[in-house]
């Protein structure tokens, strides 16, 4: 009770000043030791949470449970057919699919031009023109990969499709090479290879995983499939599995389905090609998740050498300060007064280590922060401590620091004050 | 004021044991000042360290100001020194960071006085020892007189019933050694029982009483007329 009325007493703290300023070496290479283990600890979460940011960033718009389905040629001969036949996906495979893998969330055929081999078709308007990559897609697929579409514009929906609208969604880059600077394309037309198409939206573009660009077109569907003659065929399926389920499994289970169907040897590796953006998440998010933690382990393992120091050094200047001790204990300190005095030395001590050391942590990631800004091929972004870690490191050194201030504290007050008087 | 009992202490140094004390018997009335003589080894520095409670005797009774001090813990220890007793060393033991006025006022910190009036104690106390100006400066800014006389004025400012001073003049000229005697005499004057442990015939003579020690025992101890210290400086 005595010494927490101690810590709020306005006295204690002018002792402690008092012995800390006037011990200005000694307060300064304890000061250093905390100082450094927190910076340590500061910096390097920070770095590994921008790292984790970073990573986050890259692939904000696409749904992290999801994948890539696609076909090739068989490479064993199977239920009749030889080997080196081509598989075509179906648009009826969906129904398939769906009926046999309940894990799938949302399941987007899509077609391109200029994409996986052949060329892009050649986009033209009034004296200008270019070639871009076109797809075909059903509205579904904007809930796997997001796509964000500028004010005034939309993504192609069902209406589109079901009527086969000859309408597409430009990208950026679409928009500079087509159109003058302040020129509204929205209920423009372009032409795709000798069409007519109005536009109805502009795509922006985020820079991230995939084989997406800025100049990329998105038209129906079915007004793809008119215009190329595609048919039933699918180049390839985009699917999102839910949250909770494992996605090595679904695509497993997908590719098994799909060589059913196809009649495909079911051991057939090559048949059916599949990526699988969820299993790279799972890697990359394990990755971080180890940074964090090698992090976290070498900063506090800092931490604890500091406030280790610390105790060392408050230990010598105990052996120092063994007279004045002594003389306290004369003029009537109590041991537990001369105990707190030390013990709060050393918590004080840490504690402003500790928060010089968080700021110029701070600063630090602050810099790291402005340097990384405009790199957008690195994956990093705002790198940041949380809070609770920031708080948890300092009750962990208000800990530590008080366990380690209680060894010199009880080597102070296990001397007696007339062996400590003697000591000349 | 004091009452001591046949009171014994021994030191152990490695496996032999040496026979400090060996059975002192003696009263100080309040008001005395007392000188405590005897050659180095006779034990007066330790009869001392037992009446401030610095040390523990094995055997015997110790009474101050009608408190019985036994079986002390050392925070009563440091309660009891606080109130009872101030001590005055022959290295004057000052805190070297603080300054004259913070140094006279550490007992009343202990005491649980608050600063502000703490340190309008101090600074009567530091005028009483003639240093008033000297309170802001640091012991090494100070001469051995002055620092001695600081060593007193922070001994007296617990007001405390008893005062104990070891050699306090060990360390001084003997000019300065008498002016330091002529303020502990001008404290006795105004009724504080004084006791000082010495080995200089001269200042011995400035107490009213001579109490002598040899081999841990009392082997005089007499009333004398004092010599006041003033006549000397």
């Amino acid at each position: 009770m005595n010494s927490l009325k101690n810590i709020f007493d306005r006295d204690t703290w002018q002792e402690i000043f008092g012995s800390i300023e006037k011990n200005k070496t000694r307060t300064v290479i304890t000061v250093i030791g905390v100082l450094w283990g927190i910076f340590i600890y500061i910096a390097l979460s920070g770095a590994a949470k921008g790292l984790d940011n970073g990573f986050e960033r890259q692939f904000e718009n696409i749904a992290m449970n999801s994948m890539f389905i696609w076909a090739q040629r068989t490479s064993i001969p199977y239920d009749g057919f030889k080997i080196g036949r081509s598989i075509e996906l179906k648009l009826s495979d969906i129904d398939y699919l769906k009926q046999r893998v309940p894990e799938i969330q949302y399941i987007a055929p899509r077609n391109a031009r200029g994409v996986f081999g052949g060329s892009s078709p050649l986009i033209s308007r009034k004296n200008k023109s270019s070639n871009f990559n076109v797809y075909g897609d059903f509205p579904v697929y904007t809930k796997i990969a997001t796509k964000k579409i500028y004010d005034g514009g939309r993504f192609v929906n069902e209406e589109d499709n079901k009527f086969s609208r000859k309408v597409c969604v430009i990208g950026e880059r679409t928009q500079t090479e087509l159109f003058e600077k302040d020129e509204n394309p929205i209920g423009q037309y372009i032409k795709i290879d000798n069409i007519y198409f109005q536009i109805i939206g502009v795509h922006k573009f985020v820079p991230g995983g995939g084989f997406e660009t800025d100049g990329d077109i998105f038209i129906p569907f079915e007004t793809f499939r008119k215009i190329y003659n595609t048919g039933e065929t699918v180049q390839w399926f985009t699917v999102a599995a839910y949250d909770d389920a494992d996605a090595v499994d679904v695509e497993n289970k997908l590719k098994a389905t799909l060589k059913r169907i196809h009649r495909v040897s079911p051991d057939d590796e090559r048949a059916i090609g599949g990526f699988n953006l969820g299993e790279v998440f799972t890697k990359i998010y394990g990755f971080s998740k180890g940074m964090t933690l090698l992090s976290l382990i070498v900063g506090i393992a800092t931490i604890i050498a500091g406030v280790i120091g610390i105790g060392n050094i408050l230990l010598i200047s105990v052996k120092e300060r063994t007279k004045e001790l002594g003389v306290r204990r004369a003029l009537g300190a109590t041991p537990s007064e001369v105990r707190n005095q030390i013990i709060l030395e050393s918590v004080f001590l840490t504690l402003i280590a500790g928060i010089i050391g968080i700021i110029l942590g701070a600063i630090v990631l602050a810099g790291i922060n402005a340097g990384t800004q405009n790199l957008t091929d690195f994956p990093y972004t705002n790198p940041t401590v949380p809070i609770p870690f920031v708080l948890g490191a300092l009750a962990i050194m208000i800990f530590l620091g008080t366990l380690i201030g209680l060894i010199p504290a009880q080597r102070a007050v296990s001397i007696k004050p007339i062996d400590a008087l003697r000591e000349e | 004021m004091i009452s001591i009992k046949d009171l014994h202490k021994s030191y152990s140094i490695g496996n032999s044991s040496l026979h400090v004390l060996k059975g002192i018997n003696f009263e100080v009335e309040e008001g005395e000042l007392v000188a405590i003589m005897g050659s180095s080894g006779s034990g007066k520095s330790t009869l001392l360290n037992i009446l401030g409670m610095l040390d523990i005797a094995d055997e015997g009774d110790y009474i101050l100001d009608q408190v019985p001090i036994k079986n002390l813990n050392e925070t009563k220890a440091a309660k009891y020194r606080n109130q009872f007793l101030g001590f005055v060393f022959q290295s004057f033991n000052l805190i070297n960071y603080k300054s004259a006025l913070e140094n006279v006022s550490l007992p009343l910190y202990y005491q649980g006085i608050k600063r502000k009036e703490r340190q309008e104690i101090a600074m009567d106390y530091l005028e009483k020892v003639g240093l008033k100006e000297w309170s802001t400066h640091l012991p090494s800014e100070l001469s051995g007189g002055q620092k001695q006389r600081v060593a007193i004025a922070r001994a007296l400012a617990s007001k405390p019933k008893v005062l104990l001073a070891d050699e306090p003049t060990g360390a001084l000229d003997s000019t300065t050694s008498y002016e330091v005697m002529d303020l502990i005499q001008k404290i006795n004057q105004e009724g504080k029982t004084i006791l000082v442990v010495t080995h200089e015939e001269d200042i011995a003579r400035m107490c009213k009483r001579i109490v002598r020690l040899k081999d841990g025992v009392i082997i005089e101890d007499k009333n004398i007329n004092q010599v006041l210290a003033s006549s000397y400086v």
